[in-house]
């Protein structure tokens, strides 16, 4: 296992994906094929169930170390990941133990059924045999994912790269259905087990913020203007009686949204098809953070399809019945369109409304008003435009509603996970309510690598507390928050619930003198 | 026993009437080594080991007043018999041990355990108070010997070399550079930036050897770097200077390195765990052998370390100080010596 063990080392210390790219193409030459086989399907979720639980690992390694519980606790939320805490605890290994990655992983797949005597016999041997980074490795085998910065982008570019075979077929290729021992390295790649003519995708044409004034853009007559929404884009394929269904970032994502599957089904015709997935209930548009839960899982439950229903907003249309329209005009695209849609009435597809709209000075106010029912703003396409490959200026413009903020003082921090794991950039926020403070928010995205390392020193020097995975600090950093939405909330303390919280930019010129009330919060449910 | 106190401007030998690394002016400082956040401005006299006097009078100044002793030679302070002990932490650094009237304090500074290839190694002494740093108190630090870190670091400059890369090391000037230099001694040229060659000119000149070096000069030729070894302070990570070294693989050398995250935060290519202070097998080793009946932990983990001494039966207090920003202050007197 060293190689991979190499490899893991290789690709997570780097941020450059050409590196990581490098690093996987190197493995690919020269690992078995069973192995490469098996680096696939752990990278993209096809990960076997864990065959050992996590305490008993836990107990295993308080029993060799002589470790009270807390000191095992206290070391888990410094280090941040179970797996590598377990690694660093444990004594240097007394034996050398060198398999192939395959027979580790066909070996944790057989462990699964055993006693808990036998698991433990069987980890205890195996710890005793690895070094520190191959045990980390062995750990995550057994249990977590591989938090190691590779998407299936990453992935299928370095098989490309390998191969030569196109990276959106390969894609198809590690989607589809096979497993490790039902298929050879070659047949995967070269995609014997699927039909890529069916689900090749288009490239996306994209847009560019609004930079100029409305009126600068000439005629409004030119214009075709929509609602934006906040979902996935996504690229709906129906062709010879198969759906697919691909994200913009060029990922598969067909088995996580099977009512859109099941109603594309039904229709008539070969199409290719753009718009936008979305969380849809009560022909209400959920936020993203509602269609969030529906993202990456494994498996799709009943409950889950029933608490975020998932629909499709369709903004163009790309090919139907074999033909590319990409080199016609936007115009008669949304008359194919509009007649695709006459033909075929169902609840999961929605075609994008145009807005009707005589003068530009119209717009601002639609574009403020979107917010109300979770729209991001604006979509300007200039109706004579080509569906063009990634983005081109002038053509489409995406014109977004500004989002509300206040300012917020930092409560609680906690450590972040994978490559955050050794920084505080997980905040709770309050604002004032009358002599006290009120948490409205918890938000982790938004600041530099830089303002972070100085915040999570900052919290190691402020924190009250010595121990545990969250630091309550002194209220004195002001963060400006900024929020796409804001209403009242009796599950919430504050009686506020935002919407899609983040971190704007760290005030250090202000001090918790100057942060929002909860009186001036709620202010902006009126307003927004 | 009242030998010392903890006070705003440090830790205070009450009959002796000294601060011991203060971090606010005083009459008289003892100062353990010459980093940053031990040694400070502004004191009227110190007080230090024979081998740091060259460091500190470099970093503070040619015309302070300073003396000097050697380990084990003891100066009566006050009726206090001062001496020194190896700390191993770096060149020069040492415990402070403190006697009077048959009751003994020993300060330990900062302290590595585990021999280098550099430093006088660290001696346990027995005591009935010890004050002990901590930075690095969890069980998950546990450092490799300097033979397997060695080779674990001259396998990387090879691997490098093979394709075709320039290995750079950062790390901290005072220290972790001499320490890198002793790794990777006879490997191949050592290019260090301007801030290390000064302080191994003052190291060297007070009769210390050290690796050969060469100077590496603002305007360096890329032909003559290609593929050698660089030791730069870690406060030019990002900087144009590191950018305009040919096909460079960046390592950052330090303790935290031992944690991936940390690793992987920094953005470098490697991460290797080149730590000058104790890991936890070192820090609970080095409390046991003073066989003191009352230890104070300072700098690093300190609540965690002391509850675990608690724990296993031996009376340990928490010592709030200001050495916890000591990368912070060391970072500072690298941007100092680099500017």
């Amino acid at each position: 296992m060293k190689d991979f063990s190499n490899l893991i080392s290789a690709i997570e210390i780097t941020n450059k994906t050409n590196a990581k790219i490098d690093a996987l193409v190197n493995y690919f030459k020269t690992a078995p094929d069973k192995d490469k086989l098996w680096l696939i399907a752990l990278f993209t979720g096809k990960r076997p169930s864990r065959p050992v639980k996590s305490n008993l690992m836990k107990s295993w390694v308080m029993e060799i170390t002589q470790l009270p519980e807390w000191l095992f606790l206290e070391s888990y939320s410094s280090v941040g990941d179970l797996g590598e805490t377990i690694a660093l605890l444990l004594p240097n290994p007394q034996n050398t133990i060198e398999k192939p990655l395959h027979i580790w992983v066909e070996e944790l797949i057989n462990l699964k059924p055993k006693t808990d005597e036998e698991k433990k016999a069987y980890v205890l041997k195996a710890w005793n045999g690895l070094q520190s980074q191959e045990r980390l490795i062995f750990n995550k085998l057994i249990g977590g994912s591989f938090r190691v910065g590779v998407s299936k982008k990453n992935l299928v570019n370095a098989l490309a790269k390998l191969s030569g075979i196109d990276a959106n077929q390969l894609m198809h290729s590690i989607i589809g259905n096979w497993t490790p021992n039902s298929i050879s390295f070659a047949d995967l790649i070269n995609g014997t087990h699927i039909n890529y003519d069916n689900s090749k995708p288009y490239p996306f044409c994209l847009a560019y913020a609004l930079e100029k004034e409305l009126s600068d853009l000439g005629n409004e007559k030119d214009w075709q203007v929509e609602y934006k929404w906040d979902g996935i884009r996504g690229q709906i394929i129906k062709r010879k009686e198969e759906v697919f269904i691909w994200s913009r970032g060029e990922e598969l994502v067909t088995q996580q949204f099977p009512e859109l599957v099941t109603a594309i089904a039904k229709l008539k015709g070969n199409f290719v098809i753009d718009g936008e997935i979305l969380a849809i209930k009560d022909s209400a548009v959920l936020l993203f953070n509602d269609l969030q839960k529906r993202l990456n899982r494994k498996n799709v439950t009943k409950k889950l399809l029933e608490e975020v229903p998932v629909g499709f907003y369709v903004y163009d249309i790309l090919e139907l019945d074999e033909v590319d329209l990409r080199t016609q005009s936007m115009q008669e695209r949304r008359m194919l369109l509009e007649t695709l849609f006459q033909q075929n009435k169902n609840d999961i597809l929605h075609l994008s409304e145009i807005i009707n709209f005589t003068n530009w000075n119209e717009l601002d106010a639609l574009r403020n008003h979107a917010r109300s029912f979770n729209s991001e703003g604006l979509m300007l396409k200039k109706k004579t435009s080509l569906y063009h490959v990634g983005r081109k200026k002038g053509e489409w413009w995406k014109w977004k509603v500004d989002p509300l903020t206040i300012d917020v003082v930092m409560i609680y921090a906690q450590k972040g996970s994978g490559r955050r794991s050794s920084k505080y950039t997980d905040y709770t926020f309050a604002v004032k309510n009358n002599d006290t403070l009120v948490t409205v928010a918890k938000a982790y995205s938004g600041l530099t690598d830089k303002e972070i390392t100085e915040i999570s020193k900052w919290v190691n020097k402020n924190a009250i507390e010595k121990f545990g995975p969250v630091r309550t600090v002194k209220p004195a950093l002001v963060f400006e928050i900024a929020f796409e939405g804001i209403a009242y909330s009796k599950r919430h303390k504050s009686g506020v619930a935002l919407r899609f919280p983040r971190i704007k930019r760290w005030r250090r010129d202000k001090t918790v003198k100057d942060i929002d009330t909860i009186e001036s919060v709620k202010a902006l449910i009126q307003t927004s | 026993m009242k030998l010392v106190k903890f006070t705003k401007k440090g830790i205070y030998c009450i009959p002796g009437k000294f601060y011991l690394d203060p971090w606010y002016p005083v009459d008289y400082a003892i100062i353990s080594h010459g980093h940053a956040d031990h040694s400070r401005w502004g004191n009227k006299h110190y007080l230090c080991h024979n081998d740091s006097k060259a460091i500190i009078k470099h970093r503070l100044g040619q015309d302070i007043s300073i003396e000097s002793l050697a380990y084990n030679e003891p100066k009566n302070i006050n009726g206090v018999q001062v001496s020194f002990f190896p700390a191993g932490h770096i060149i020069g650094a040492a415990q402070i041990r403190l006697e009077y009237k048959g009751y003994v304090v020993v300060f330990s500074g900062d302290y590595k355990t585990q021999s280098d290839f550099l430093t006088t190694p660290f001696e346990p002494v027995k005591c009935h108070t010890f004050i002990t740093e901590s930075t690095f108190g969890l069980p998950v630090y546990k450092w490799k010997t300097e033979q397997e870190l060695q080779t674990e670091i001259q396998d990387w400059v090879f691997k490098n070399q093979q394709n075709n890369r320039t290995s750079v090391f950062l790390g901290y000037s005072l220290g972790k550079a001499q320490r890198m230099m002793s790794l990777l001694a006879g490997v191949d040229d050592i290019y260090v930036h301007n801030a290390i060659n000064h302080l191994n000119n003052a190291i060297v000149n007070s009769g210390i050897n050290l690796p050969k070096t060469t100077l590496l000069t603002p305007d360096f030729k890329k032909a003559d770097i290609q593929n050698k070894i660089i030791i730069l302070p870690p406060a030019l990570l990002g900087s144009k200077m590191l950018k305009r070294i040919p096909n460079a693989a960046t390592a950052i050398c330090s303790g935290w390195m031992h944690i991936r995250g940390n690793r992987r935060w920094k953005g470098v290519d490697a991460g290797f765990a080149v730590s000058d202070h104790a890991d936890w097998d070192g820090l609970l080793q080095a409390v046991k052998a003073t066989e003191a009946e009352k230890v104070y932990v300072t700098h690093g983990s300190q609540a965690v370390f002391s509850k675990y001494l608690n724990e296993i039966g031996i009376e340990a207090h928490e010592l709030k100080t200001e050495f916890g920003d000591e990368e912070m202050a060391k970072e500072a007197a690298d941007k100092k010596e680099t500017a």
